[in-house]
């Protein structure tokens, strides 16, 4: 069979409208993601044992185990246990939380080692001058922890956005997935899955750029 | 203003301070004196609930530090500065200064720049509002933390070795603060190794010694005839 190199580019609209759902996925998962991660991180740094151990547990399953795996348990198992039957497009509602759930634990630790970095003088200055720990937190510690977090948060917006090929595994329609229809049409893998690669290595390098300039953004402003 | 009797504080098995009673009146400088690691920080610390206190009673007017006192309501009436500054490095000198009062006494904005202003004034820093911390000289960081914790209002001032950090040529600058801020009436205990403040500005001159008070007495008086040994072995390897 002769190799087309030309359906890559012929397929480009219909991979693109893939990518889109790719970067949908991925902005919506890494920006709740985050906000959940701030959560866990700040519970898991708490002195309340129960709420300690529940922030330890989760990152610790969530970091530990294949994002496939928590995608099947959330797709498939989900609905299992609880006796339900999966709502058309359910798994559109498990990708984002699978993604969400995953992404918020590895934030977690971003944030918790953004916010120990931090000299613990900070937190005593602020504290000496009578503002309450939220108060703290809020005014004084996440202020500074924010700029010592962006690169490692950029990053983690890199790795998602690889990660979410696996949703292909549960027929979301994203880059991959788009790819793998095409491929099943025309049986030319080399052509599509090389302009699929291509798309997702675009992204990641617009992104790393992005971050390279925020990084330097914040370094100045200081 | 304090009073503090039979205080105890350990950390694990380690017992820094070995009941430590010493009562301090309105408007006293009392200079706390001691080798590294006889627990003068530790001591510091507790009179504003930094540490939590193992056993024995601290009284800052009148209010008990005992575990369920309000403890943000002590710290607003006890400033702290610290060896290393710690000013908040992400906000220019004024805003270190004016944002305690807002967000803890609840100042209005204007407020809150009129007494930053007065203080950054007092301080000798009117010309430096608006720079940030890292832009700073050591003794003009440390001049700015003395205004920011100044700012609250405070009954009383802890210092813990204020001037330790600096380069010698900027002691006197902060030195020159303190000793204004004792002629004004503010209760004050200084951690300092600075003898001249201590004989000139003290009123009280307080040695710890492996976590007790092992002598106390006027500045003067302790300089020139220590009557405890260990007095006299410190006294002579600083002076
Ligand atoms: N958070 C802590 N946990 C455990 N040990 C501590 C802690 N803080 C202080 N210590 C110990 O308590 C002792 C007294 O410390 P402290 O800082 O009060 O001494 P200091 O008199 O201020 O000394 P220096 O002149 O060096 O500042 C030291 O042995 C120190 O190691
Ligand atoms: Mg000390």
């Amino acid at each position: 069979m002769v190799i087309d190199w030309g359906l890559g580019i012929e397929n480009l609209p219909i991979l693109l409208r893939g990518a889109k759902i790719t970067i949908q996925f991925t902005v919506v998962s890494v920006f709740l993601g985050s906000i959940l991660g701030l959560f866990f991180a700040l519970g898991r740094m708490s002195r309340i044992p129960i709420l300690k151990y529940f922030c330890v547990g989760y990152i610790d399953f969530f970091r530990g185990t294949p994002l496939l795996v928590q995608i099947l348990l959330i797709y498939v198992g989900v609905p299992h246990l609880f006796g339900f039957t999966m709502p058309d497009n359910y798994q559109y509602i498990a990708g984002y939380i699978a993604l969400s759930l995953n992404c918020a634990a590895y934030t977690a630790e971003i944030f918790r080692s953004g916010i120990q970095s931090i000299d613990p003088g900070q937190m005593e200055a602020a504290r000496s001058l009578g503002m309450t720990q939220y108060q703290a937190m809020r005014y004084i510690i996440l202020p500074q922890a924010f700029k010592v977090v962006v690169p490692p948060l950029g990053n983690e917006f890199i790795a998602m956005l690889k990660d979410s090929s696996l949703l292909a595994f549960i027929a979301i329609e994203d880059l991959l997935y788009s790819g793998k229809i095409i491929v099943g049409r025309t049986f030319q893998p080399m052509p599509i899955y090389l302009t699929v690669a291509l798309i997702y290595l675009f992204m990641t390098m617009a992104l790393s750029l992005l971050v390279n300039y925020t990084e330097r953004r914040l370094g100045k402003s200081d | 203003m304090i009073k503090v009797k039979n205080l105890h504080k350990s950390f694990g098995r380690l017992e820094v301070l070995k009941g430590i009673n010493i009562h301090i009146k309105e408007q006293e400088v009392v200079v706390v004196i001691g080798a590294s690691g006889s627990g003068k920080s530790t001591f510091l610390r507790c009179l504003n609930k930094l540490e939590d206190i193992t056993s024995g009673e601290i009284i800052i007017d009148g209010i008990s530090l005992n575990s369920d006192a309000n403890v943000n309501l002590i710290r607003r009436e006890v400033g702290m500065v610290f060896q290393r500054f710690n000013l908040f490095p992400h906000m220019t000198a004024l805003e270190n200064v004016t944002l305690a009062p807002q967000i803890v006494r609840k100042a209005s904005k204007k407020e809150a720049l009129e007494i930053g202003l007065e203080l950054m004034n007092k301080v000798g820093l009117a010309d430096k509002i608006n720079e940030y911390p890292r832009r700073l000289s050591g003794g003009q960081q440390q001049r700015v933390a003395i205004a920011r914790a100044l700012a609250m209002k405070p009954k009383v001032m802890l210092f813990d070795e204020p001037t330790s950090a600096l380069d010698p040529e900027m002691v006197g600058e902060v030195l020159a603060v303190m000793r204004d801020l004792a002629r004004e009436g503010m209760t004050m205990v200084v951690v300092t190794h600075e003898m001249g403040f201590a004989r000139e500005v003290g009123d009280r001159l307080v040695f710890i010694d492996d976590g007790v008070v092992a002598e106390e007495g006027d500045p003067v008086e302790v300089f020139n005839n220590p009557k405890n040994p260990r007095t006299q072995a410190f006294l002579s390897k600083i002076l």
